[in-house]
């Protein structure tokens, strides 16, 4: 068998993307006017989106910043169903907003694929993941995840306050995907960090922000040639050996994909996780009536994801134009928030409560069209056993500290600090 | 009365075979299809409404029969 060099060189030498984009000023600081002047990555923000998102919906429904080189935020359910669909005009080659934006070379495969991707490369590249992802597939890490949450509540005996972020939503997610790619799962503790300089190191400098990234593409590299020397029955053989046109995928592709099934794979649903417990917590009805009918759970965590959707995805608008009422630049940022979407009274009936038993709910927290979170039915299969878990081991559980709950900066969004009494 | 996706529209959310899991099932890559012809048994009804008032996508439909 011929020996796969397509890893010995690290592919990241030979390009020269990052010297071909394009770099914006950092500006940090107060926003002076959400309308003119937003920031997703302050601290008003992260600690209570809504009311903001709510008062542009309003008076501005497609807002404006000069930070990050300029960018739109959307809050209406219409216009982030609009963008979310037209694939001709908002480019995905970058989804998440920063001060650097890739070269429009990198269309349409981008640098995480398929979340990068523009069709007509995207179907292609989705096409190799659907399988993995299917209700069925995702099935076979329920067993595993089930003990794994129970095991996390073992090890909170004795103990009367827990951070329900830090001491178990974080982990479930870490384990679930390290087990599909074939990771050790001791390795939890640096996809924090992974996560962490990816989608909260936007404001770092830029030099900074790469040899952050760097981490995460090498400890990827090691792992790929980790199973390049011992194959196995896992997602990361299945990409080093999976085929597109007739070749095996570059170098780049699989190293990018990997990186996409591990940050998407945990952040987005340890928020999840961990927003639908902080309500719980601080809703005593709401947590009382999910215990005494546990049937409920299926409408309560569809709607714990329309109200605390954590994925902001971001687009790149590909040529100027007078769209929805504002002139946009061709290079143009948008926040592309399905929370703000989640929560358009004209879309939802009371939208702004949280209805456990919602029976029509036809949320975008998993996107719309054709990037719809590849990873959908595995979050729910995690939200699900997650909060089965916890209320059946732990039925009666308030907020510790109500001042001490903090909330991710930028595009995922959920609690990072929750600390919960729990005896 | 039977259900229809609109295999255009649909891009494998799952509410529909979650929802009503007798009348719709999963492909091989997790979009959604009609199980058998589609045809709504009597008290499945409910299930067929939620589960076209619940696609994000608005895939599926439910019409009568003709």
């Amino acid at each position: 068998m011929a020996v796969d060099d397509r890893f010995t060189q690290d592919s990241r030498e030979t390009g020269e993307d990052e010297v071909l984009g394009t770099r914006s000023e950092i500006i940090t600081g107060p926003v002076s006017d959400w309308a003119t002047d937003f920031s997703h990555l302050e601290p008003e923000w992260s600690a209570d989106p809504y009311p903001i998102q709510d008062d542009l919906r309003q008076r501005c429904p497609i807002a404006h910043t000069g930070r990050f080189g300029g960018a739109w935020l959307p809050t209406r359910y219409e216009d982030v169903a609009a963008i979310a669909y037209d694939t001709e005009r908002f480019s995905s080659r970058s989804i998440i907003l920063s001060n650097f934006r890739p070269p429009r070379e990198l269309a349409p495969i981008g640098g995480s694929p398929p979340i990068s991707s523009d069709p007509p490369f995207h179907h292609d590249a989705r096409k190799l993941l659907l399988p993995a992802f299917t209700k069925n597939a995702v099935a076979r890490q329920e067993p595993a995840t089930r003990a794994f949450c129970h095991s996390l509540v073992d090890s909170f005996a004795g103990r009367d306050v827990v951070d329900a972020a830090y001491d178990y939503a974080q982990h479930i997610p870490m384990r679930v995907i390290a087990n599909m790619l074939g990771f050790p799962p001791e390795d939890g503790p640096q996809f924090r960090e992974f996560v962490e300089d990816l989608l909260e190191g936007i404001n770092l400098p830029p030099d900074e922000r790469i040899e952050r990234v760097s981490r995460l593409f090498d400890y990827l590299l090691a792992q790929v040639n980790d199973h390049l020397d011992q194959p196995r029955d896992d997602l990361t053989t299945y990409l080093i050996n999976a085929e597109l046109y007739g070749n095996k995928l570059d170098p780049s592709h699989v190293i990018g994909t990997m990186a996409l099934l591990l940050i998407a794979g945990i952040d987005t649903t340890w928020s999840a996780i961990g927003a639908s417990l902080w309500h719980l917590a601080k809703t005593p009805g709401d947590r009382e009536r999910l215990v005494a009918e546990p049937g409920l759970l299926p409408t309560a965590t569809e709607e714990f994801l329309r109200a605390y959707a954590p994925v902001t995805m971001a687009r790149l608008v590909k040529e100027d134009m007078h769209w929805h009422g504002v002139d946009m630049k061709a290079d143009d940022w948008i926040l592309l928030s399905f929370p703000a979407a989640n929560r358009d009274p004209a879309q939802f009936d009371q939208a702004a409560e949280v209805v456990i038993d919602r029976q029509v709910n036809r949320h975008a927290a998993f996107g719309l069209g054709i990037h719809r979170c590849v990873g959908s039915h595995l979050a729910r299969m995690e939200l699900r056993v997650a909060l089965e878990v916890w209320l059946d081991r732990i039925p009666a559980f308030t907020l510790a500290d109500r001042g001490a709950v903090t909330w991710s900066a930028g595009q995922i969004r959920g609690p990072r600090t929750l600390p919960l009494r729990i005896g | 009365m039977k259900v229809e996706i609109n295999p255009d529209l649909c891009q494998g959310h799952g509410r529909c075979y979650d929802l009503a899991p007798g009348l719709f099932g999963d492909d091989d890559e997790g979009y959604g299809q009609v199980l058998g012809d589609g045809a709504v048994p009597p008290g499945k009804e409910q299930d067929a409404r939620l589960a076209v008032l619940n696609c994000p996508e608005h895939a599926v439909e439910l019409v009568e029969k003709g």
